[in-house]
């Protein structure tokens, strides 16, 4: 139960976070992304507040054998940079700058009840199903 | 859009790299929304949604919440229907493809000095600057 209430609570914290830097909303997000326009710069600002705690922490961290709520810990084992990582990021990055929004923010955007919203995650649902039937099938 | 709000950025950032940081300290995981969503649609076993679906659930009430204190959320969409519909597509498929998103490699990648998550987020920045370019400054 432990892990369950740490995993909300941390959910809730994350969330505010994007609520505060504004990242919810996608007119800052492509403002940043804006750079022959009027640009923002307040995407780097979160970028440089969260790196500011995670730089430091996360080797410190790791240093550990397990979690404090005993779990191992689960991280990413690939280390290759081949093609799938690049156009995986490259398709993300261009869905970015159409809409301005990302998955933390959309779906912590789903508490404002807006119908846009909501399409946009049900899409991105669908493209997560997607490529994970497309990247078995190889 | 309004004056930048470079402070409030850097405040939210400190919480979202807190919130990562604790994921990791307590529950062991990288906090990549991405891959949290995405094993809540195939992973298993079910103790590996539960913790997802958690997550995912505050994300959610964490804005109510916020919401609710703030008198509403700060968030004008920029595109209509069809242009929802395609860029979730494409963050959809892309992140899945390319194993994370803004807080997954941005975030969590970079803190871990892992080169994958360094080409990721420069190649989604780039892709998305060229993207808002074409679209506002272009066509």
């Amino acid at each position: 139960m432990l892990p369950l209430i740490s995993s909300f609570a941390l959910g809730v914290l994350f969330s505010f976070g994007l609520a505060i830097s504004e990242m919810i909303d996608p007119a800052r997000v492509i403002g940043f992304l804006d750079v022959a326009g009027r640009w923002d710069p307040t995407l780097l600002g979160v970028m440089g507040g969260a790196l500011a705690v995670t730089l430091p922490l996360f080797p410190w961290i790791q240093q550990r054998r397990k979690s404090l709520l005993g779990e191992p810990f689960h991280l990413p084992s690939q280390a290759r940079i081949d093609a799938r990582l690049i156009i995986g990021a490259a398709l993300f990055g261009i869905g970015w700058g159409l809409a301005g929004l990302c998955p933390g923010p959309a779906i912590a955007g789903l508490a404002s009840r807006s119908g846009g919203v909501f399409l946009f995650v049900l899409a991105m649902i669908a493209g997560q199903w997607l490529a994970a039937r497309s990247t078995r099938a190889n | 859009m309004a004056e930048s709000n470079f402070f409030g950025g850097l405040t939210g950032g400190l919480l979202i790299g807190l919130a990562a940081a604790l994921l990791l300290l307590f529950n062991g995981r990288i906090a990549g929304i991405s891959g949290i969503l995405g094993g809540l649609i195939d992973a298993n076993p079910i103790s590996e949604r539960l913790w997802r679906g958690a997550f995912i659930i505050g994300l959610v009430c964490g804005a109510a919440v916020y919401s609710w204190i703030h008198g509403g959320l700060p968030l004008q969409l920029q595109v209509r229907s069809s242009g929802l519909l395609l860029a979730g597509l494409l963050v959809g498929f892309g992140t899945r493809l390319g194993s994370g998103c803004t807080s997954g490699h941005g975030v969590c990648g970079l803190a871990r000095s892992s080169p994958r998550s360094l080409v990721a987020t420069a190649t989604f920045i780039a892709c998305g600057m060229l993207t808002v370019y074409l679209t506002r400054h272009v066509f």
